[in-house]
């Protein structure tokens, strides 16, 4: 077992599977002799070489555009967006046509691409640096959508990522590049779809993502000592998304809360109280309840972003007014 | 460039100065290709014209439903570019891409019943007449949201680099997307990678209903803005097979030896309107007839025959292109439509659709 930053992890992972596949290649804005504008592609460079960790113009289109044109030839890519919020410039690359073209073809081509991104907020970065942008791509048929919480999941993820054949959005999270966990020895690879109890409880159940998720857990502590009993949920992955789980936690706790760090409209939560309301809905003893960031465009001033963005206080108190 | 905005033409289009062809070089009879190559470039584009008109036929019927756009009047592109790539080449083309798919060697039956949304399709009727695509012989696809599939190109072209093959892209789009950003993005990123891919612009003077001269900075919309990314401006009579073949081989071999990406502006006219029944009433009337009068197909004929291909040969193939035509066009009505069992299959690479347990 050995310690990795989040951040770590991200390289860790990408080189593993470089290592097993010479096939793949990643490319992106300052991810080689740089090593990522976030550090996440440190030392790629100087193990596989230029050939495969490649530098790009400031061109997302181009970008995700290579990145898929390479993959229907079936030479598996990993494209980077810089920050998240810079999808809404190559969209088009994502929703209109890696997604589709299994589909329109009849099954003639695959886009076996992973676009990494760095999401979320928590780094006063403002409106166009911090947004959290997991449910543009959920909605889009066609995508797969993961958003690790830990380091080992992100090893673990980022190889099945890869070795989906499909195309895979993949959000890396500022405010979790800091924290550390323990990646096991050897080989990690995870699988998409599927979440993970990351603590037991019997009284309700939390269904958390990315930075929401230590957050829930850290507030799960604080219910405990009140004597509530919080199950918590990392959903890992929304495309696609693991139901089972969810639903078999509320038939247990009879309570679901989800905590998004989207704003609220059509947040991921959204659809997983509209599954849970249609399929346990007998299970539940109350109203489910969804804390999100309010819709608003981010702040700025770390004072109204803590506001913001869900916190551990408003969780903890969300649940225990409302829980009854 | 001042604009009088009360000038007439700006309200009605078809009251614009027209912009007429330039004459055929009578010196491209003498263009060194061998006739055997010439009469297969007459065998492509009768193939596009009869292939475009019998799908024209069938939208007036009611059976295309959808939209379907022509290349009618610009088949000399699509076959001149055909006749000069290697198998292996991959081909990128935009909504206007049943010409395209047809010369990478799909199937005449199966794109019409794809164009009819029928099961027996190119795509199982999954894709329709704007995204005809043909993997199994590198046709990567028609893309319609302009301006991406230049990006998707330069991906099948960095592929051909990294695995060390000798493999072209070749990508066509229209003279309107040479506003688009993805445009700029894709020659500037082609060039800097020097990726062995050729863009083609097939410059018909409109985008949709505009004239491409109301909306361009420049006068010949790619090839003046190829200097800005390092590439050299080429404009070609779009016309003429055996013009655009020229220009083709020689941009397809530079980019097979590794010296980077071309930028190919192939000037031409539509025959028929953007779209569907789309009359092309915003064109004037004598540009129109101007355009026709230089009809790439009957002008081929004459140049064949003046090189001594007899007539016999060339009604013969002419012949033998109708009588496939019948039969794909048999082949696309006697299709089934397709049953809901195809609805949810294809989303993902494992053939399925499923994004929940
Ligand atoms: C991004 C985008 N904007 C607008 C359209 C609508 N549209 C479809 S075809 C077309 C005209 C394109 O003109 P051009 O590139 O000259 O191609 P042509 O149809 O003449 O072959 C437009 C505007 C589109 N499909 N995608
Ligand atoms: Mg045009």
């Amino acid at each position: 077992m050995a310690e990795l930053t989040y951040r770590d992890a991200v390289a860790y992972g990408i080189a593993q599977e470089m290592r097993r596949d010479p096939n793949l290649v990643m490319l992106g804005e300052d991810i080689a002799g740089a090593g990522g504008v976030f550090k996440t592609t440190v030392g790629l460079l100087d193990e596989f070489g230029p050939a495969r960790i490649r530098d790009t113009p400031i061109s997302e289109q181009a970008i995700l555009g290579a990145a898929m044109g390479a993959a229907m030839t079936g030479i598996p890519v990993i494209a980077e967006i810089m920050f998240s919020d810079f999808i809404a410039v190559c969209f088009d690359l994502l929703a209109n046509e890696m997604a589709k073209s299994a589909y329109m073809t009849g099954g003639q081509l695959s886009v076996p691409v992973v676009v990494r991104t760095a999401n979320g907020g928590g780094s006063r970065f403002g409106a166009q640096h911090s947004q959290s942008v997991e449910n543009w791509c959920m909605m889009i048929p066609g995508l797969k959508v993961v958003a690790p919480s830990t380091p080992a999941d992100v090893v673990g993820l980022m190889a099945a990522s890869i070795r989906d054949p499909d195309p895979v959005v993949f959000f890396e999270h500022k405010s979790l590049f800091a924290s550390k966990g323990e990646i096991p020895e050897g080989e990690i690879v995870d699988e998409l779809g599927t979440a993970r109890v990351v603590r037991e409880g019997t009284d309700c159940t939390i269904a958390a993502l990315a930075l929401m998720v230590p957050r829930a857990l850290e507030a799960a502590d604080r219910l405990a000592d009140e004597g509530i009993s919080a199950e918590v949920i990392d959903v890992r992955s929304l495309v696609p998304l693991d139901t089972k789980t969810v639903l078999a936690s509320v038939e247990k706790t009879s309570r679901l809360y989800t905590v998004e760090e989207n704003p609220r409209l059509c947040g991921w939560g959204a659809e997983v109280a509209s599954i849970v309301a249609d399929e346990a809905f007998w299970d539940l003893d109350g109203p489910i309840v969804r804390i999100t960031t309010p819709h608003i465009p981010l702040p700025a001033a770390e004072a109204l972003e803590d506001m913001a963005i869900p916190s551990v206080d408003r969780i903890y108190e969300t649940v225990s007014k409302t829980i009854g | 460039m001042s604009i009088d905005l009360n000038d007439p033409a700006l309200l009605d289009y078809s009251q614009r100065p027209p912009r007429h062809p330039e004459p055929v070089d009578p010196a491209n009879d003498g263009l060194p290709i061998p006739l055997n190559v010439r009469t297969d470039l007459y065998k492509r584009v009768q193939e596009l014209r009869q292939f475009e008109k019998r799908a024209y036929d069938l939208f007036m019927q009611n059976l295309v439903k959808g939209t379907s756009h022509l290349s009618l009047g610009m088949e000399a592109v699509s076959a001149g570019f055909a006749a000069a790539m290697q198998p292996e080449d991959y081909v990128f083309a935009t909504y206007r891409g049943h010409a395209h798919t047809l010369s990478k060697g799909a199937d005449m039956g199966q794109v019409m019943a794809e164009l009819l949304g029928r099961e027996n399709g190119l795509l199982k009727g999954k894709g329709g007449s704007m995204h005809l695509t043909h993997a199994e012989a590198n046709m990567m696809g028609s893309y319609a949201i302009i301006g991406a599939h230049l990006c998707i190109a330069n991906g099948t072209a960095w592929s051909a680099q990294m695995r060390g093959t000798d493999q072209v892209t070749v990508c066509f789009f229209g003279d309107g997307t040479t506003n688009i950003g993805a445009f700029h993005e894709a020659l500037n990123f082609a060039k800097v990678w020097n990726l062995p891919v050729v863009f083609v612009c097939e410059n018909n003077l409109y985008m949709e209903y505009t004239p491409i001269d109301l909306v361009a900075a420049v006068p010949n919309p790619a090839a003046d803005r190829a200097p800005a990314y390092g590439l050299e401006s080429i404009v070609v009579d779009g016309n003429d097979p055996d013009a655009v073949y020229m220009v083709a081989a020689d941009a397809i071999t530079r980019a097979r030896r590794g010296e980077g990406p071309a930028l190919v502006e192939a000037q031409t006219y539509r025959h028929g309107g953007h779209s569907r029944a789309d009359p092309g009433k915003y064109r004037p009337a004598d540009e129109v007839e101007a355009w026709l009068d230089r009809d790439p197909i009957p002008m081929y004929h004459q140049r064949l025959l003046r090189l001594g291909v007899p007539e016999g040969r060339l009604s013969e193939i002419t012949q033998d292109v109708a009588r496939r035509v019948d039969e794909a066009t048999e082949f696309a009505k006697a299709g089934a439509h397709p049953g809901e069992e195809h609805l949810f299959t294809d989303v993902w690479a494992d053939g399925g659709s499923a994004w929940r347990n």
